[in-house]
């Protein structure tokens, strides 16, 4: 990966594109968590949810915040290939099913045995805007064993209104980051799910730009 | 070398002590009471002394950068508006063309295009956004997504564009040149955010709209109108081209209109039950929790002194 380029694409690009295009209400700065290695599990509605994610890292970090993404997706096409493994640098997850067991997690264990933070969306994909999916349950059989390894839950809300799936048109609004602290140890998969949305519930309600309460 | 006319190189200087002293204040508190928490009260007035920064900054340089300055305010407030108000994403592409009136409406503003920067927002863009809608052909919620964006956009572009304006008008007061209507604007809305804040802390009794905000008092309306009033009226001839009795009269303005301001602001808050519109600015909370009162004083106080003097 290339890490100054990384670094330019984000301080030219990406980080003038968050912090003025959209601009962040951001609760629990403090959670995030700065050293691997660690996961974030955050919500997903667009795809600016990884950029706004990385961009609260400073540049110096950058390069050791790594999205958890389709292979499928990411790599179809050659340019968004080369972009999404070397600039954002994202780690490719076979969704097929074709990898088994321990190979399908190799990378994503190499890189948090590297002290990585790796970006996971449970939910699998950015499904109809500001609408929440079910909860995948991938995360726990890449943490199970790992002793060292913990979750932060994160909510954004208002990215689906900025970049829908599928609409070319990025209009500018300001939305939510909302961090809890690290959840601790999970014995099972359903139990982790459980906490995690729990959490999202919980981190929900300090949204200012959710008002579904009203529609 | 920067010209900075003098009345409005005092002035800056003026507001610079104000700082200097709140800041001395809030030390002295935390060294006299230091278990108590002044976490906010410090992130205010730190946010304070940023945003004097960057004010005074772009007035110093040139009117071209205050442009610039104004219209991404209005940006700021604009999109920080339309976050929280509930919207239909059939309507993204509407809002697209609400924030593509910003830089068309401040461009007539520094072009001193009178006629187009009063009518452009009020007839044009109220005209166009229902149009842009029909083609969007989204009909449920029609109403009430025509009414939100266009009142988004008088308050916050409409609205704070005369702020601008007046850096445009003819000069008429050499001494403080163009920036001393700003700074007058700007800092007499401010002031009297705070004292009727200090007035209300101090001798709140009866509630003027408990329903809307329930800190609101007559005796901290009243004090502040009294103390603004009379700060307008000494201060008016040294920044602005109007007399000591013309400047009571803008005081009083000020002091009634940044008051609805605020509380138009905070209805829209309550009936969204946030506190906050944003955390952009520390101990502030959003852009818009700072520009409330600005809303109402700038097109009031801009009007009042184009029919006396311009």
């Amino acid at each position: 990966m290339n890490k100054f380029l990384k670094i330019i694409f984000f301080a030219i690009f990406i980080k003038p594109l968050v912090f003025l295009g959209l601009g962040l209400n951001i609760r629990g700065r403090n959670n995030l968590p700065l050293k691997g290695p660690a996961i974030i599990a955050a919500t997903h509605n667009s795809h600016l949810d990884t950029m706004v994610l990385m961009s609260m890292y400073p540049l110096s970090t950058i390069s050791r915040v790594r999205p958890v993404a389709a292979a499928d997706y990411f790599l179809a096409n050659r340019f968004i290939a080369w972009l999404s493994l070397n600039i954002i640098g994202i780690i490719p997850l076979d969704r097929s099913g074709k990898t088994k067991g321990a190979d399908l997690f190799k990378d994503c264990h190499k890189a948090l045995d590297d002290g990585h933070i790796l970006l996971i969306f449970p939910e699998g994909s950015r499904g109809k805007p500001e609408e929440m999916s079910r909860l995948k349950k991938g995360v726990y059989y890449l943490i199970k064993d790992r002793e060292d390894t913990r979750v932060t839950p994160v909510v954004l809300h208002g990215l689906g209104k900025a970049l829908p799936r599928g609409e070319a048109l990025f209009v500018p609004f300001n939305c939510d980051v909302i961090i809890d602290e690290a959840l601790d140890e999970c014995n099972s998969s359903t139990d982790l799910l459980d906490k995690i949305s729990a959490s999202y519930n919980n981190l929900f309600q300090y949204c200012i730009t959710k008002n579904s309460n009203l529609e | 070398m920067i010209n900075i006319p003098t009345n409005s190189l005092y002035a800056m200087s003026g507001v610079i002590g104000l700082l200097l002293i709140a800041t001395a204040i809030r030390l002295f508190l935390g060294w006299k009471k230091p278990n108590t928490d002044y976490t906010e009260l410090r992130q205010r007035i730190n946010s304070w002394w940023i945003m004097i920064a960057i004010l005074f900054a772009v007035l110093v340089i040139n009117q071209t950068t205050a442009m610039i300055f104004f219209g991404f305010l209005s940006f700021l407030a604009l999109k920080e508006f339309l976050s929280i108000v509930p919207m239909r994403l059939s309507d993204r592409s509407v809002i697209f063309w609400a924030y593509l009136a910003i830089p068309i409406q401040y461009y007539w503003v520094s072009q001193g295009w009178y006629g187009m920067f009063i009518i452009f927002i009020p007839v044009y863009m109220f005209l166009f956004l229902p149009l842009r809608m029909v083609l969007v052909g989204e009909t449920k919620g029609f109403i009430k997504a025509v009414g939100t964006i266009h009142w988004a956009l008088m308050l916050t572009v409409f609205c704070i564009s005369h702020i601008a304006y007046l850096l445009v008008l003819p000069e008429k007061n050499q001494a403080a040149g163009p920036i001393g209507l700003v700074l007058f604007l700007l800092f007499m809305t401010q002031f009297n955010d705070v004292s009727q804040y200090v007035w209300g802390k101090m001798l709140g009794k009866h509630k003027i709209i408990p329903k809307v905000s329930p800190n609101k008092t007559w005796e901290g309306f009243l004090g502040g109108l009294g103390t603004v009033t009379l700060c307008c009226g000494l201060v008016a001839p040294l920044l602005t081209p109007l007399s000591f009795a013309q400047g009571l009269i803008a005081g009083l303005l000020i002091s009634s209109s940044g008051f609805i301001g605020d509380v138009v602001i905070s209805s829209v808050k309550r009936d969204l039950q946030i506190k906050d519109s944003g955390h952009l600015i520390p101990g502030h909370g959003g852009i818009l929790d700072r520009l409330d009162s600005l809303t109402f004083t700038s097109p009031l106080f801009f009007h009042f002194i184009y029919y006396l003097i311009y």
